[in-house]
């Protein structure tokens, strides 16, 4: 019998766990990472500001934000509310940047017709900018999306269970089985999530798809 | 009544002076069209029509109002705009581009697509590319798309920024005899912006010659300018000496061939 085989409904749960710590961070990264960016794009002296302590934060280390979040917020430190935000923390600093770029990517010829036939400033961000920006910010959430759900493991140090539950206990046990599931285990989860957002991506930009491929019926 | 420039200038923030002391007005169901060199404000005065742009001093009023004292959103949704190449929504598929306007003044969807597909057939296009998307058509194909879009709210104003500025020389003049055509049956009051002044000469009832700084050079119908250059940069631009411009008659078997200057013949008189 190998260690997979009698703890399989542990592996399952520990999966399921880290699937749920990561998706809502990267989500609360996404949508606050617009906000920023949007700033950013709109005003850039404020946005170079912003960036830059966003990404002063990208270089706090885990274990000590990990730490000190829970102090400042009041969140209990072993809970999953501490880990998706420091999660989150880290998403946004990857992100917010990437989404000023992508909202700098949106052709200024586009923006300025739709401005003069008639649509609202709001209207402009959800019918043109966001739309356009679309293709640059998916390469970003990709690489956060991959990131967040390697980072989810540092979580098992301070006693929040997912898949690096996995590393830490197969350390201390000094069993290798479960140390190499937990790191595959890992990483099949990254690539899974990474298939589930180019898909995504592609529904939601069907314009590049087609002109892509250069179809013309 | 049409649309009135009175006296406006537009200095950008960083110094630079667009326009000085711009008027003229444009009789409604009229084409205005405004030529000049690049740098000469011509996209500066159209863009104060649909308040892109307010000028610095002076005012412009549509059917004797001011425009700004018209919300900016309704006003630019009351005037076609037909942009320069480049200008549709690439992600959204051609007739939902032409629907844009109608949708965002609250037609219902269905009646919109209904008119916008009888719109692109009136602009020369094929019905079955509705479903592309942009990138999937022609610069010309795309052109025709952008007049439509401007047309499909039905407005009274119509403003072109080089419209056929990017299309090859047949294309262009195939884009200019459908508009010519569509303007004879529609009557807009159109302000037009081209820097090609046998475009501003087919398409212009009244024809604006800018120079540096908004400055007009010469302004009246293409036959006016033609007859009488009003100075040497006129001359210049229109190419008053060239030979092409400077027509005479020659009697051959009893018929008036006219030839230019190269002595090349460019019809026959009626
Ligand atoms: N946003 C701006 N800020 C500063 N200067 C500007 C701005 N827009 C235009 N200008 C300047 O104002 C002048 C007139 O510009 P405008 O775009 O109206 O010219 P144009 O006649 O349309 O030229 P073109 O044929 O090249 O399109 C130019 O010198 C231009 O550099
Ligand atoms: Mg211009």
């Amino acid at each position: 019998m190998t260690w997979f085989e009698l703890n399989q409904d542990l592996v399952w749960d520990l999966l399921g766990r880290h699937a749920r710590l990561a998706i809502p961070a990267v989500l609360i990264s996404v949508v606050i990472a617009i906000v920023l960016g949007r700033i950013a794009w709109r005003w850039p002296r404020v946005g170079s500001v912003v960036l830059g302590i966003s990404s002063l934060l990208y270089s706090v280390p885990a274990l000590p934000l990990l730490i000190v979040i829970p102090v400042i917020l009041s969140v209990p430190l072993r809970s999953e509310t501490n880990l998706v935000i420091a999660l989150s923390v880290y998403g946004t600093a990857l992100l917010a940047g990437t989404a000023a770029d992508a909202f700098r990517s949106v052709d200024i010829r586009v923006r300025e017709a739709a401005e003069a036939m008639g649509h609202s400033p709001t209207g402009i961000f959800w019918r043109v900018d966001l739309p356009l920006s679309l293709p640059v910010l998916l390469s970003g959430i990709r690489v956060v999306a991959v990131s967040t759900v390697s980072l989810v493991t540092i979580g098992a140090l301070v006693g929040i269970s997912s898949l690096g539950s996995l590393l830490t206990d197969g350390f201390q046990r000094n069993i290798r089985e479960e140390v190499a599931i937990g790191v595959v285990g890992t990483m099949l989860l990254a690539m899974a999530l990474d298939l589930l957002i180019v898909a995504l991506g592609a529904v939601l930009t069907p314009w590049q798809q087609r002109t892509k491929a250069g179809a013309t019926t | 009544m049409g649309i009135e420039f009175s006296g406006v200038s537009k200095t950008y923030p960083d110094g630079t002076e667009a326009v000085a002391e711009f008027s003229c007005s444009v009789p409604s169901h009229r084409t205005l069209a405004l030529v000049g060199t690049s740098g000469s404000g011509k996209t500066t005065l159209m863009r104060m029509v649909n308040r892109m742009i307010d000028p610095t001093t002076g005012t412009v009023l549509i059917d004797g109002s001011d425009v700004r004292d018209l919300d900016k959103v309704a006003l630019r949704r009351s005037i076609g705009y037909v942009p320069q190449a480049g200008g549709l929504l690439p992600h959204r598929k051609v007739i939902d581009n032409v629907t844009t306007v109608p949708v965002l003044c609250g037609t219902p969807k269905a009646q919109a697509r209904a008119d916008a597909l009888e719109l692109l057939a009136k602009v020369g296009l094929d019905p079955s590319l509705a479903k592309r998307y942009p990138g999937q058509l022609s610069g010309g194909q795309q052109q025709r798309v952008a007049v439509a879009r401007a047309l499909a709210a039905d407005p009274n104003i119509l403003l072109m920024d080089e419209p056929f500025g990017a299309v090859d020389p047949i294309v262009r003049r195939d884009l200019q005899d459908q508009l010519l055509a569509l303007q004879s049956e529609l009557g807009k009051t159109i302000v037009l912006v081209t820097h090609d002044i046998d475009e501003a000469f087919r398409l212009g009832d009244q024809v604006i010659i800018l120079r540096t700084g908004g400055i007009i050079a010469q302004s009246g119908s293409p036959q006016e300018i033609v007859a009488a250059p009003a100075n040497d940069f006129v001359r210049d631009f229109i190419g008053a000496d060239r030979a092409e411009r400077t027509l005479r008659t020659v009697d051959l078997d009893g018929r008036q061939v006219v030839v230019d200057g190269d002595d090349r013949p460019v019809g026959v008189l009626s």
